[in-house]
């Protein structure tokens, strides 16, 4: 099999695409096809995505032709996926709950682990800056509706935590 | 004369007290963001739409386009300083841009691509007045089969000029076409691919797509290779260009801002082109073409000038037919839609304020781009030396805060994540992702026209072909399509983007 890939960066993208139209195309079906006079929600996204699909396949099998050598894929770091992604969701989830001022430490400070060289006590300075200037800029300025304080009825005494 | 009047209604708006403060506020802020290395013109605007939320649509629209300014100035700036193209249109700037920064002629480079955009962005911007109204005239002829066709040829015209391979563009087109299909269909009301979840119902948001890819999914390949940069300049010493450099500029200058303002018009890479093309042109010109690569001001020159004009005529098509020619401009119509803006042909006509604002507001804000850099550039400087470390995080927190914002849901900074892994599966598989913005843009609008087309056919397909307008542009796709595929051309793409990288 190994042999067989010239250009593993295009076949597995061939075999993403492919996989991808597969199922766009499938769960199309399940919606009302209709006719080409009369569209339904299905029809659109069912051709778009046995054309994804074929175009995956034409990748898929170009990957395999000598004239086509590529590079292999590069390894994948999940240490930094892991250290830039996993603030962002549990900020997605936590925001309502913990408010932005909690949020925002956690996303600063555990973000910056993700980098070689970090240093815990310039990261709290900076999370504890960067929260500040986001207060002031998008909630006191802007006046964007984002929870500061955790939702907890005790922070519904301040006027700066009332949305 | 009628061209005039309508100037003179732009600028009213335009100079309006309020209008030019934001104007002004958003250069300040695209150059400020734009500047930091590894943020390109599309995630500095996703980042800084919420805020021109509780702006009236015209102030907002306004903003934005001097952020986008401010951001390509700022992209040219690291270019320049520490041979870091803050987008692909400023690879070209690199290569004499930072040379002539390691011959200590830092701020000349600086100054010189200042005042090669501010002609350029002044050129454009009438190009765009003289033209953007017959052609929103013409746009106005056009019935829904014409429309589709059309969005064919752009889409298609965007892959051509694009790097990389060819049928993976394409796919990733088809992929944006599909992700911008989910959420409720109009005609049916069937919530497609929402899995059932009520906050997909609505359909994925461009905020989240372009953060996620263009803001999340950079930071992680940033991170992983260890940022290493060299700044040079310390201290930006000798600002001024003399005279001698000013009239070796001239004429470059006065090349690409025609070579960018043909191109800019295209769908895809038109800034990218223009710069290219215009740096390609001037190598040819010169007497002394070796000097190219090693610090030629009109290696600067040309390429920036060809840069901002097309970035300037990439609005035509924008403002006219309602059609997003690159990723920036698939952002400003996702703003419009979000301002509740309907862009197409009819806006000039609708809002001519707003339309001829905007026009306005494009000189407005080049003007303010020379005024605001020149001064600043020192500060700029410092801000490159600033730690990639602290950077990033500083950029995370902002990106949360401006996805949650825009719809003021948990789920679009969850798919906002989701989409930069995507976006970091995509970099390792070498599948280039502006044209998938594009066609995201696209989806629903080349549904509903395919379905309306189909309907007033009865399910005839040939009504493609057989209305002249459509016809002729589906001819002009398979033309692109074939001249790209010959042998010839093919060779030459892939020489280019080499070069480039």
């Amino acid at each position: 099999m190994k042999h067989l890939i010239k250009n593993p960066r295009d076949f597995w993208s061939g075999v993403m695409f492919l996989a991808i139209g597969a199922l766009f195309a499938g769960i199309a079906f399940t919606y009302k096809l209709g006719t080409a006079a009369r569209m339904g929600p299905g029809f659109f996204p069912f051709v778009l995505g046995i054309i994804l699909a074929a175009l995956g396949v034409a990748i898929l099998l170009a990957a395999m032709r000598d004239s086509n050598k590529g590079p292999g894929v590069e390894k994948f770091h999940w240490m930094p996926v892991f250290w830039v992604l996993m603030p962002i969701v549990v900020f997605g989830f936590g925001l309502k709950v913990a408010g932005m001022i909690v949020m925002g430490l956690f996303v600063v400070i555990v973000s910056s682990i993700g980098s070689e060289d970090f240093k815990l006590k310039p990261t709290i300075w900076l999370a504890i800056g960067l929260v500040i200037f986001c207060s002031l800029s998008f909630v006191a300025g802007l006046k964007l509706p984002i929870p500061l304080c955790p939702g907890l009825d005790f922070f519904e005494q301040f006027a700066l935590c009332r949305v | 004369m009628e061209l005039l009047a309508n100037l003179q209604l732009g600028f009213g708006v335009a100079l309006a007290g309020t209008n030019i403060l934001y104007c002004f506020v958003g250069v300040l802020l695209g150059t400020l963001i734009g500047v930091l290395p590894g943020i390109g013109p599309v995630a500095t605007i996703a980042m800084l739409l919420p805020a021109t939320f509780v702006l009236p649509p015209v102030s907002a629209l306004i903003m934005l386009a001097g952020i986008y300014y401010g951001a390509s100035y700022g992209g040219s700036t690291t270019a320049i300083l520490v041979n870091l193209p803050g987008e692909v249109s400023s690879v070209v700037t690199c290569l004499d841009g930072y040379q002539m920064a390691r011959n200590g002629h830092a701020g000349k480079a600086l100054a010189i691509a200042a005042i090669g955009s501010f002609f350029a962005g002044t050129v454009a911007t009438l190009l765009v007045a003289a033209f953007a109204p017959p052609l929103a005239e013409l746009a106005l002829k056009f019935g829904p089969a014409d429309y589709f066709s059309l969005m064919v040829l752009g889409l298609i015209a965007a892959v051509v000029l694009a790097h990389g391979s060819l049928i993976k563009a394409v796919a990733m087109i088809v992929l944006g076409l599909l992700v911008g299909l989910i959420g409720t269909d109009v005609n049916s009301g069937v919530a497609r691919y929402s899995f059932g979840l009520p906050e997909l119902i609505d359909g994925v948001g461009i905020g989240p797509i372009a953060m996620g890819i263009f803001g999340f999914g950079e930071i992680i390949r940033n991170l992983e290779h260890g940022q290493k940069r060299d700044v040079f300049v310390k201290k930006v010493t000798g600002l001024m260009p003399t005279w001698q450099d000013l009239r070796i500029s001239a004429l470059p200058i006065v090349r690409g801002t025609t070579l960018g303002s043909a191109l800019g018009i295209l769908p895809g890479g038109g800034p990218i082109l223009g710069s290219f093309s215009a740096y390609t042109l001037e190598k040819k010109l010169s007497k002394d073409p070796s000097r190219f690569g090693k610090g030629a001001i009109e290696g600067v020159a040309a390429p920036e000038s060809a840069n901002n004009a097309a970035a300037q005529t990439s609005f035509i098509p924008l403002l006219t037919l309602g059609i997003p020619s690159n990723p920036v401009m698939a952002l400003m119509i996702g703003a419009m839609i979000i301002h509740g803006i309907q862009p197409g042909p009819q806006i000039m006509t609708a809002k001519p304020d707003l339309f001829w604002g905007m026009i306005a507001s494009m000189w407005v804000g080049n003007l303010l781009l020379v005024v605001l850099n020149l001064p600043m550039i020192g500060m700029w400087v410092k801000l490159l030396t600033l730690e990639y470390r602290f950077l990033y995080p500083a950029i995370l927190i902002f990106c949360c805060i401006g996805v949650y914002s825009i719809n003021n849901t948990w789920m679009d900074v969850i798919l906002a994540a989701g989409f930069g892994f995507i976006g970091y599966l995509f970099g390792k598989l070498d599948c280039e992702a502006a044209p998938l913005l594009l066609g995201f843009v696209l989806g629903p609008m080349m549904e509903e026209n395919l379905r309306r087309a189909l309907l007033l056919s009865r399910g005839d397909p040939a009504v493609f072909v057989t209305r002249p307008i459509s016809a002729t542009l589906l001819v002009l796709a398979v033309l692109l399509l074939i001249i790209v595929a010959a042998p010839a051309v093919r060779k030459k793409r892939e020489e280019t983007f080499v070069e480039e990288e």
